[in-house]
């Protein structure tokens, strides 16, 4: 029953690294309207980037997780970003800028649903994986 | 006792290839959003022809030992139906297909076993 003890396993990296997508969504959404003083220091979105757990199953062979999802790095969003002229901004620089972020609420709110459709995606694996591993218990009572 | 250790029939194996099916699957949905991830499937066909395989057996210490090839463990990269930007090849409705098809399939094997277990108990019930 190793293999489909393992799917449980693998589900969950996977409801594991969309949650970690949700959450820098919600961060960029949150800091959308965030201005900065300078362009160095204005915020840019965040986005994970994933990896698959393969190289793992040399180090760590025979591990339930092996084969599912990590977050790999969270990478700046490279697009640049836009300044606005308010001089009575307390955060204005000398010439009276105030750095906006790149945060594109459109953007997020279609990542965010991508996120939430995967996610249940995996709780339906987890789900369907649970119910035939019943049902392989039950195979007794026939 | 050989009815007992012979009692499943092929049923025994299939039931570990479709488990092994499922787990294929779910690595698939889980990096449904991985960059570069190649899609995989079992080629049960592969399989049952692996298990079929008679390998060259040295039953005299004169013989060379065989040369066995690497046993096929049915492994395939699936062809996506088109190309993403990524290079992540899950299409994420074909794998919700097959993986209901995987859990049917599970399930059905499932059933011919639990037959085979009634049927076991009944003769040994003599009723």
């Amino acid at each position: 029953m190793r293999s489909l003890d393992s799917v449980f396993g693998i589900a969950g990296t996977a409801l594991n690294a969309q949650m970690v997508r949700m959450n820098t969504t919600a961060s960029n959404l949150a800091n959308a309207t965030t201005v900065a003083g300078s362009e160095k220091d204005a915020f840019r979105a965040k986005r994970p980037v994933f990896k698959a757990l393969l190289e793992e199953e040399m180090t760590h062979a025979g591990a339930p997780y092996l084969g599912g999802v990590k977050v790999d790095t969270i990478a700046d969003d490279p697009t640049p970003i836009r300044s606005l002229h308010d001089p009575g901004n307390p955060m204005a620089d000398a010439n009276g800028y105030v750095y906006l972020s790149n945060v594109n609420e459109m953007q997020e709110m279609v990542e965010m649903m991508a996120a939430s459709r995967s996610y249940q995606n995996n709780v339906e694996v987890v789900n369907t994986a649970k119910q035939l591993m019943m049902r392989t218990l039950d195979i007794t009572k026939a | 006792m050989d009815i007992l250790n012979s009692a499943f029939g092929i049923h025994e194996q299939a039931l570990k290839v479709r488990s092994q099916r499922m787990d294929v699957l779910a690595r698939n949905i889980a990096n449904a959003d991985t960059p570069n991830y190649k899609a995989q499937d079992l080629d049960f066909k592969a399989m049952l022809k692996e298990v079929k395989k008679d390998y060259l057996t040295a039953t005299h210490d004169k013989h060379f030992a065989a040369v066995a090839d690497a046993p096929d463990n049915g492994m395939r990269y699936r062809t996506p139906f088109n190309s993403s930007f990524d290079g992540n090849t899950v299409e994420i409705s074909v794998e919700q297909a097959q993986f209901g098809k995987a859990a049917g399939d599970y399930q059905a094997t499932l059933q011919f076993l639990e037959n085979r277990i009634s049927g076991i108990r009944k003769a040994l019930k003599g009723e």
